[in-house]
């Protein structure tokens, strides 16, 4: 101890004139923080619930909404916390999570029978929802190929910014969503990838692209894997929605399943905020492919480095109750028909937002509605027509037009529509004239 | 006894090693024909990391097959017959919860369950407290104490221009981790006298006078990490005066508010007094400990200002830290932890249910002291008594910590921490012949 001591005493500073700036005694330190611009999604709903007007309607945050415009706890999910309520102890988890939890998550992602699973090569760890798995592989990143930059589509979930910005990885960005089809921009993405140099970082969206709901077809995702092999790209995945797009979660997660087929070693940040409608609890999952077993298990406990000096160990509610589910064949079969559920009613509200477009005299072409997939509609309107939607028809949307068709049922589709139409009109006139 | 725990630790992770060898060899890896170049990780690079020194304690514990062993590694609570302790409280918080169909699973707001800020700024500050009256405190939900201190690490080195933070010698490991990769840089500052086994009140002193103007500095509130070491009330006001005079900002770091002599009140006098003079100041709370919440990850970050229009623009900038790093903190241990703080039976019967643990510790306190007396163990053992909280920095080298685990299966920390809530009436007789034997020099005796 004495030891220690002495050596630390070298450490003091001895300086009694100061360096630092001098500050008013009476001031406060913080003078200068400058009020932080609200955040663009989140904001959404706070202007929302502050609004008293009766027909408001917020299709702003991705939250799902039932068809009474109800946030929905799911069955499987009450079940799950019933079973386990007053039998765990609340110990802390492993830095890494939940081990169970991890595994099944992986298998979720990866597919039960996946090899790279099987040869044990992957390295998982329970991270706080998509937001904490993205920003572990981003300080991850940030350690261990600190010459790497991350390449990210345009547009994309404005936090993904955020991220990567504080994990101070520089970005570049790389095409996507094409404005005048309202669809994917193939050539312009391919050609991006090509341009890129050699072992580039890639952030993709697994399925339902957000905000945009513009997702590759299997036959170009092959397409985009064999690129990637070619540059020698790695690939993350985001995925916040497996199960929640088509209603199947072997579908959902078929970008993720060719690439591994092809050989890529890729990850994949999960969260189970919107399929299992955990939002609050902040439950999900980073997992690395590695070489092999050992390997996976350095990677592992680097991942847990980062985590540590970030919140210790991840919290257990969350972890418990996907466990539980994803562990009982029963429940998990509930959960199925359940997330199922979920994206048959936004299929159906789609399909329904643009027959009432049609029937409220739009004759503008609204196939992107159906075209796209999963939580969100890039509706294409511009941010002048958004500010309108909100001001008089008090619709709440973030201003790159972005709908949230979870907030969209069958009371108030029509209201919608016919709202859209009206801020359109000129549009359609300048297309007619 | 064959082999020591180190041993057999790199023996387990040479087979470890092996087998993944003989894996990579039978199933060898072919380039896909289309790949550029030969598939080998990216992270081909990555070195194993160490164990946690804190968290890795209990790994070597649990592989130790002997029946003797003792962990008195990480400090959670455990009752006397060495069982994790999940409060009556809490229990019913949690009945409450599940049975209320309102309650749903959405996404609390950046800054987290407001009730459970409110309440958490009242508990440390005190309802009556001016600061809160004045709208000059701001508070957010944080992943327990680590994620308060990581939050307030972001912002300091966001807004607070270079900061640089002055540390206690010694203090918790994971410090010196969260303030670096935060951005901020840290120094030390004198704090544990070895041979006192007490505070070095006038080194602390002389360092603060030392240190900077405007240098941040961590303060532990009360129950120090790991030496058990407090301030007295009067050295708490020299201190005060000391940083004040320097407008130096204080960062508390409070994880056993209760916890530490049993009254939720004494054990904030420290910050409550910081406060009092109307300066500023950061605070981290922990419910881990106090209301055995570990697992659900649940504190909170306190920013005292000089003012409720600094303290807005505060709260907003903090929600710039939070959204990139989890979007928005884990509701349950939150509204656990609202329910008790805002009711007023359940708040009581924490209050009673907080003392029975501290009195636990305290009584292991005495029952180790007695026993080491009475086994006539060389040295004067009354900071065992005079510390404070979950931990007792025992004085004991690295050397004399690895016989006791090699020998008497005793899991520790290698600074010679131990925990107290690991103890019970039934292991004590076992420490105590293992202090006994590492302090007398005797060879091992299994």
């Amino acid at each position: 101890m004495a030891a220690l001591a002495r050596r630390s005493r070298r450490f003091i500073s001895s300086s009694s004139s100061s360096s630092a700036a001098a500050v008013a005694s009476s001031g406060s330190w913080w003078k200068d923080v400058q009020p932080a611009a609200r955040d663009p999604i989140l904001g959404v709903t706070e202007a929302f619930l502050a609004d008293t007007h009766p027909s408001k309607m917020n299709v702003g945050v991705g939250a799902y909404r039932t068809d009474e415009g109800k946030p929905l706890v799911l069955e499987c999910v009450r079940q799950a916390e019933r079973r386990i309520a007053g039998t765990n102890f609340m110990e802390y988890l492993p830095m890494g999570g939940s081990v169970v939890f991890n595994d099944h998550s992986m298998k979720l992602a990866y597919g039960e029978e996946a090899s790279v699973l099987a040869d044990k090569r992957v390295a998982g760890i329970q991270a706080l929802s998509g937001t904490g798995a993205c920003r572990l592989f981003a300080d991850f990143q940030r350690r261990f190929k600190p010459e790497s930059h991350i390449f990210i589509p345009v547009p994309t979930w404005a936090n993904h910014h955020n991220i990567w910005r504080d994990a101070h990885v520089p970005q570049h960005t790389f095409r996507y969503y094409d404005p005048v089809t309202k669809g994917l921009d193939f050539a312009g993405l391919m050609e991006d990838v090509k341009r890129a140099p050699e072992a580039s970082v890639f952030l993709l969206h697994a399925c339902a692209h957000n905000p945009t709901g513009v997702d590759p077809s299997p036959e170009q995702w092959k397409e985009i894997s064999a690129l990637f092999k070619e540059k020698n790209h790695f690939a993350l995945f985001d995925m916040a929605y497996q199960g929640f797009a088509s209603g199947d979660t072997n579908r959902d997660a078929q970008a993720i399943r060719i690439f591994l087929d092809d050989g890529h070693q890729v990850a994949c940040a999960q969260s189970f905020a919107k399929n299992m409608g955990l939002y609050g609890q902040r439950v999900g999952c980073l997992s690395v492919v590695c070489d092999d077993t050992q390997q996976a298990v350095a990677v592992k406990s680097q991942l847990q480095q980062i985590a540590r000096p970030m919140y210790s160990n991840p919290p257990l509610h969350g972890a418990l109750i996907v466990s539980t589910i994803l562990d009982d064949p029963d429940l998990k079969a509930l959960w199925h028909t359940e997330v199922k559920g979920m994206a048959d009613r936004i299929i159906t509200m789609r399909e329904l937002l643009k027959k009432n477009l049609v029937e409220a005299g739009s004759h503008l072409n609204w196939q992107h509605i159906t075209d796209q997939i999963g939580m969100f509609c890039f509706s294409g309107l511009n941010p002048e027509q958004v500010d309108r939607l909100t001001s008089q028809f008090h619709i709440y949307l973030t201003r790159n037009g972005r709908i949230s068709m979870a907030g969209i049922n069958s009371n108030n589709v029509e209201y919608l529509a016919n709202a859209i139409h009206e801020v359109t009109r000129e549009e359609e006139a300048e297309k007619a004239a | 006894m064959s082999g020591s725990t180190p041993e057999r630790r790199m023996a387990t992770m040479a087979a470890h090693l092996r087998d993944g060898e003989e894996t990579a060899k039978e199933g060898l890896i072919v380039p896909w024909p289309t790949a550029g170049v030969a598939a080998a990780s990216v992270f081909e690079h990555i070195q194993q990391a160490p164990e946690d020194p804190i968290l890795g304690v209990t790994v070597a514990f649990n592989k130790d097959p002997s029946p003797m062993k003792v962990n008195l590694g990480v400090g959670a609570y455990r009752t006397e017959e060495g069982k994790p302790l999940v409060l009556n409280v809490v229990r019913q918080a949690e009945e409450r919860l599940l049975a209320d169909r309102t309650q749903n699973k959405e996404y609390q707001p950046i800054t987290g369950v407001a009730q459970f800020n409110k309440l958490s700024a009242q508990l440390i500050l005190g309802a009556n407290s001016v600061a809160i009256k004045e709208n000059r405190v701001t508070t957010v939900q944080a992943l327990s104490g680590t994620g308060a201190l990581r939050v307030g690490a972001e912002f300091l080195a966001k807004h607070y221009g270079k900061p640089v933070i002055y540390v206690p010698v010694p203090t918790w490991g994971n410090h010196n981790k969260i303030f670096p990769l935060g951005g901020v840089p840290v120094k030390p500052y004198h704090y544990y006298d070895p041979k006192t086994r007490g505070l070095d009140y006038q080194g602390m002193i002389d360092d603060l006078r030392a240190a900077p103007v405007g240098a941040v500095v961590l303060l532990h509130a009360c129950a120090h990490n790991p030496t058990g070491v407090d301030p007295t009330e009067e050295q708490w006001e020299g201190i005060r005066k000391v940083i004040r005079s320097k407008q130096q900002l204080p960062f508390f770091d409070c994880a056993y508010q209760g916890f530490a002599s049993g009254s939720l009140d004494t054990d904030a006098h420290a910050v409550r007094s910081f406060v009092a003079d109307g300066g500023e100041c950061l605070i981290a709370q922990s419910y881990a400990k106090n209301m055995g919440l570990y697992g659900e990850r649940i504190g909170a970050l306190s920013i005292v200002c000089r003012s409720a229009a600094v303290a807005s623009r505060v709260d907003s900038q903090l929600k710039l830290v939070i959204r990139p790093m989890y979007s928005s903190p884990p509701a349950h241990g939150a509204l656990i932890a609202a329910s008790i703080l805002g009711d007023r039976d359940l708040f009581a019967d924490w209050t009673v249910e907080l003392k029975a643990m501290a009195d636990r510790i305290i009584s292991m306190r005495h029952q180790l002291y007695d026993t080491l007396k009475a086994r006539g163990t060389p040295g004067d053992w009354t900071h065992i008594l005079k510390q404070i909280g979950m931990f007792t920095f025992t004085g004991l080298n690295p050397e004399q910590v690895q016989f006791m685990t090699r020998e008497y299966h005793i899991y520790m920390t290698l600074d010679g921490r131990i925990s107290m809530a690991g103890l019970s009436t039934k292991t004590i007789p076992h420490l105590a012949d293992a202090i006994n034997a590492t302090v007398l020099g005797l060879q091992g005796q299994s």
